[in-house]
């Protein structure tokens, strides 16, 4: 089933990622994919995720669509202009790949080729166009497709985002690109995520809740102070600190926020950061069983 | 105005040390207001280049000038660099290119051009246009998005802005800094309108502009 069919049946999507190998050993992404293929609708790949040099992102999704997984493509405009993404798209979607989630892409000086030309020739929104041009048969400069793809787009957002209002701006202007479905930086303040919903609900894309599992009360600070948009609240930093199994706890505080929340969004997507055996378990705390594929 | 900031002084000596007799060359517009290639600054670099030169038993010979303008050929012409080895250019790089188009001799940088920029105070400059040749400082409340965004996006914020800075760190997120002057301006709305891809083939099919043409434009 694609991404796309089980929005369309209104099932409670689930989602989560793996990042591609720096190499060409790919036993453990795809043991990671497989371990974690009953209870997802489809995988995200990551692409060269934090500006850091991996195997590519279509070769990767073609593997797990080999093996029986959904894919989602995630394509930023960090690494290639407008000619090689809308090229990467067109040759993903005659693999069949074609659930891509648009990005703009983490700045080159974070990663592990900082002296990299930075590219952004087309920023996610634009991404979103390039997309919605070859869906209906043609490029971005309005010439013809032999073939036409049938691209199902989403994009990101972040609730917590400090200033929020353009945050929002933006957000509406992906929805008005095309994006189709959302998936949301990781979320952990249920009332701020509730009120973001508000807006988010009367636009008409689906939001998927980003769900990062925090293993301790010292990763939780971490985040805070260096991963943009992200609020742990404090009361959560608190109950890992007392706990005297912090995993077990980041386990419960996800499965809770996701029980919290489910009514007012589409899904979820479980960004397992190199710990992807933990996403059936906190699946399976928040009740949520296997899905069909 | 052009900024710039002088090359480590280790990599001027690797350029320049092979030759006897080297013409150390000042820009008396540009380069002397971003305290880079002045007189002061030619005076300070000579001195330097010399008292390394001694202290490593090199033979090299500096010599200082200055002219008002590199880039232009009636200021370049003034320039008398017969009898050395090489020049020394305090200028751009379009002064450096100007100059070694002029000379018979090797013509290398002292300085790096990082951007055009405004002053912020004493000795501190902001990056304020990358001369791209198709300016939208019009409908950016004149924030350019191009030079003042990390990623020189054109369609609002991306996801590494925290508490309004820029994920690089070091300098506030233009497009929160566009929003909020936009709303100030009463003309919040446009932001919407904001986004159109860039047309980079004004950049790349400018390389000349003369005015004298046929076209009254570029060739």
């Amino acid at each position: 089933m694609t991404l796309k069919d089980a929005f369309e049946r209104g099932e409670f999507v689930v989602t989560s990622e793996v990042g591609p190998p720096k190499g060409i050993d790919i036993a453990e992404m795809m043991h990671a994919a497989e371990n974690m293929k009953s209870r997802v609708h489809a995988v995200n790949v990551t692409d060269n995720q934090a500006a850091v040099m991996r195997l590519s992102t279509i070769a990767a999704c073609i593997h797990l669509k080999q093996a029986g997984l959904e894919p989602v493509l995630q394509v930023t405009g960090r690494d290639r202009n407008r000619l090689a993404i809308q090229s990467d798209l067109l040759g993903a979607a005659s693999f069949g790949v074609t659930t891509v989630l648009a990005l703009t892409g983490d700045h080159v000086v974070v990663g592990d080729h900082k002296q990299a030309k930075p590219v952004f020739d087309l920023d996610s929104v634009q991404i979103l166009d390039a997309v919605a041009a070859l869906n209906a048969g043609t490029d971005l400069m309005g010439n013809d497709l032999k073939g036409a793809p049938e691209i199902f787009a989403g994009a990101v957002v972040t609730p917590d985002s400090n200033p929020i209002r353009p945050q929002l701006a933006k957000f509406d202007k992906k929805v008005r690109a095309g994006a189709k479905y959302f998936q949301t930086q990781a979320v952990y303040d249920k009332d701020s995520f509730l009120r973001f919903m508000e807006h988010a609900r009367c636009r008409g894309a689906k939001v998927l809740a980003g769900i990062v599992v925090l293993r301790s009360a010292r990763m939780a600070r971490f985040m805070n102070k260096n991963i943009p948009g992200i609020a742990v609240p404090p009361e959560l930093i608190n109950e890992l600190e007392a706990s005297k199994e912090p995993e077990a706890t980041g386990i419960e505080i996800a499965a809770r926020f996701i029980r919290d929340t489910r009514d007012a969004c589409d899904g979820v997507h479980i960004m397992a950061v190199g710990a992807e055996h933990l996403v059936p378990k906190v699946l399976d705390a928040a009740g949520i069983g296997e899905v069909g594929q | 105005m052009i900024v710039l900031r002088l090359k480590p002084i280790a990599d001027i000596r690797s350029m320049v040390e092979r030759h006897a007799r080297v013409l150390v060359v000042g820009c008396n517009t540009c380069a002397a207001v971003s305290l880079a290639g002045g007189e002061t600054e030619v005076e300070t670099l000579v001195e330097t280049l010399r008292l390394g030169a001694s202290r490593s038993a090199c033979q090299t010979e500096y010599t200082g000038a200055m002219i008002q303008r590199q880039c232009e050929p009636e200021f370049v012409d003034k320039l008398e660099a017969g009898g050395y080895d090489a020049v020394l250019s305090l200028g751009c790089g379009a002064g450096v290119a100007f100059l070694a188009n002029t000379e018979s001799v090797p013509v290398y940088p002292a300085l790096d051009t990082l951007f055009i920029g405004a002053a912020k105070g004493h000795a501190s400059w902001q990056a304020e246009c990358s001369a791209c040749g198709s300016c939208v400082l019009g409908e950016t409340a004149g924030i350019c998005p191009t030079t003042r965004c990390a990623k020189g996006i054109m369609n609002g914020p991306c996801g590494g802005v925290k508490d309004g800075r820029c994920e690089l760190g070091d300098r506030d997120c233009a497009w929160v800094q566009i929003y909020d002057r936009l709303d100030e301006q009463g003309r919040g709305d446009d932001f919407d309108g904001l986004g159109s891809t860039k047309d980079n083939s004004v950049n790349s099919m400018t390389c000349e502009w003369d005015m004298n043409a046929d076209s009254g434009g570029s060739k």
